[in-house]
């Protein structure tokens, strides 16, 4: 049962970076909050079932709190965002989609040959999804670079954190819960400042695409 | 060649004939009924195909023996495709005549036949469906390759009965390589058998079609034996879905006799396959042509990390 179970949190882990890729090949903003959505979902539940196989209670707990905000809150603060700034479409990239494929086939295995050595020391159950939560977090990083416009960056930076709390989860069984509330809260505070910091951006700018920011330099 | 193994390759053969038309049938009829329309009747593939063997085949002056060799060589391809996929039995004598690769081997030859009939004419619509199906072809090829060689990796084997017995009979397990196979797999079949997003089977909008573009030219028993192949490719697909992500219930060699139960599974697997492509392609609207070289490569990225993350968790 509990060998089942360690796959399933494998599954989850491979349907994470399958998320992570289809958000690195989305061009729509509404869907790329979708896509975020349905990675919140997975991790609630591969948290809950590392929870379970291991039989540590306080992972239900954060499973709640991840529920609570990357389903639901910080989602629904995203959609009120761009309903404010009234974009749906415009996701713009540095290079095109394709090429930020085949780039993201290169992280993929730079990850997993940089994590191969370290699941085979480690004894925990689900030490090969260590490999997995390393490219999601470069893959969003790789998204955030690629990415001209504030939102999919602001969407990016939260992927990161949904990587890293995979890893968290999964490698190690979870971090204590005073950090892991702590860093929901800067989560949730990070998304309320970035909000407030798009609005300025566009009225600076009349657009939200961050390489006006660069006139911001003193010559 | 054991007496079983004879019985089960002539029923698989058989049966692929039989079915392949009510499974195109079954499709239309969904594809219909999602839409708000009127179904079609589920035999109308069946009645089409009588209509069509019994009407003259008219071949323009200039087609060469090529032009009238070519249905043939697909619906061929396309039976031989069928009798090596282990769809009720493992127990198949022509199985070692080719395998996994061979059998993306079989594919690509029907379609080259195809494209250079198609070009054989020289009309503008045929060069062009041609040019486009050669496109949609070489993008779809490796990346159904890959999916094929993420199942071969569990099996440790290319042949396809081979990945059946191992996949199919073994204790439960959860490949999460497989995973991304499967949505490969999904997208792959979709291009290949000129499924909506890709290509659209109903459309005679000259502008956009493919597949309908190449058998333009073809009437009669000639255009037929077409229709009747694209149904066995259709078929061919769904049962490498079926034997490649849920192969139980196919029989094994040592108890034939649980084909009698392959079949109605088999049926039954078919039915929610059917109906599951009948409504992704009433969810999904036709691509840009220029946009299937992206789904593409989309398609073949995830097959090679279904391999990357198959290989990641088996070194542990």
């Amino acid at each position: 049962m509990s060998a089942l179970l360690t796959q399933f949190v494998n599954l989850l882990g491979a349907v994470l970076l399958m998320l992570a890729f289809a958000m690195i090949s989305q061009r729509r903003i509404v869907s790329l909050i979708h896509l975020f959505t349905m990675q919140g979902a997975t991790l609630v539940l591969s948290t809950a079932v590392v929870g379970y196989v291991t039989n540590q209670p306080h992972l239900y707990l954060s499973a709640g709190v991840t529920f609570l905000l990357k389903v639901l809150l910080i989602p629904y603060l995203l959609h009120r965002v761009i309903d404010r700034l009234g974009i749906h479409w415009d996701v713009e990239t540095l290079i095109n989609i394709p090429t930020t494929m085949l780039i993201g086939i290169g992280v993929v295995i730079f990850s997993f040959n940089l994590a191969i050595p370290i699941s085979q020391l480690s004894t925990t159950l689900t030490s090969g999804t260590l490999g997995m939560a390393l490219a999601c977090v470069l893959l969003s990083f790789l998204m955030m670079i690629t990415r001209t416009k504030a939102v999919p960056q602001v969407i990016g930076f939260l992927a990161i954190e949904n990587g890293l709390f995979f890893a968290a989860t999964s490698a190690t069984y979870g971090m204590p819960m005073v950090v892991e509330l702590g860093i929901a809260l800067d989560v949730l505070i990070g998304v309320l400042i970035l909000g407030v910091f798009m609005f300025q951006i566009r009225e600076q700018f009349d657009s939200l695409d961050i390489r006006h920011l660069e006139k911001l330099k003193d010559d | 060649m054991s007496f079983t193994g004879f019985l089960s390759q002539a029923l698989e053969i058989l049966l692929a004939l039989a079915l392949a038309p009510l499974l195109s049938g079954w499709v239309n009829q969904w594809r219909a009924w999602l839409q708000n329309k009127s179904a079609p009747s589920l035999l109308q593939p069946y009645r089409l195909l009588h209509k069509l063997f019994n009407k003259e085949s008219v071949v323009a002056d200039h087609a060469t023996q090529l032009f009238r060799a070519a249905p043939y060589v697909k619906f061929g391809c396309m039976l031989v495709a069928c009798a090596i996929i282990p769809t009720l039995s493992t127990d198949l004598p022509l199985a070692p005549a080719a395998d996994a690769m061979a059998l993306v081997g079989l594919f690509a030859l029907a379609r080259v036949f195809i494209a250079l009939a198609a070009m054989d004419i020289g009309t503008a619509f045929g060069t062009m469906g041609a040019r486009r199906e050669m496109l949609i072809g070489f993008l779809a090829e490796p990346a159904l390759l890959m999916v094929l060689f993420s199942a071969s990796l569990i099996s440790k084997s290319t042949s396809l009965t081979t990945i059946v017995d191992t996949l199919g009979h073994r204790e439960l397990a959860i490949y999460p390589g497989l995973a991304f196979a499967g949505v490969a797999f999904v997208m792959v079949s979709l291009a290949e058998n000129a499924r909506v997003p890709v290509d659209n089977p109903a459309t005679h909008l000259e502008l956009t079609m493919i597949h309908e573009a190449m058998v333009l030219e073809y009437s009669g028993r000639h255009l037929a034996l077409l229709e009747w192949a694209v149904s066995l490719k259709l078929f061919a697909y769904s049962c490498i879905g079926l034997a490649l992500f849920f192969p139980w219930g196919v029989a094994q060699a040592t108890e034939p006799l649980t084909m009698l139960l392959a079949l109605p599974a088999l049926v039954f697997k078919l039915a929610i396959g059917g109906f599951l492509l009948a409504v992704l392609e009433a969810i999904s609207a036709k691509m840009r042509i220029f946009r299937v070289p992206e789904f593409l490569a989309t398609a073949f990225l995830l097959a090679v990390i279904g391999l990357l993350v198959h290989l990641l968790l088996a070194t542990r």
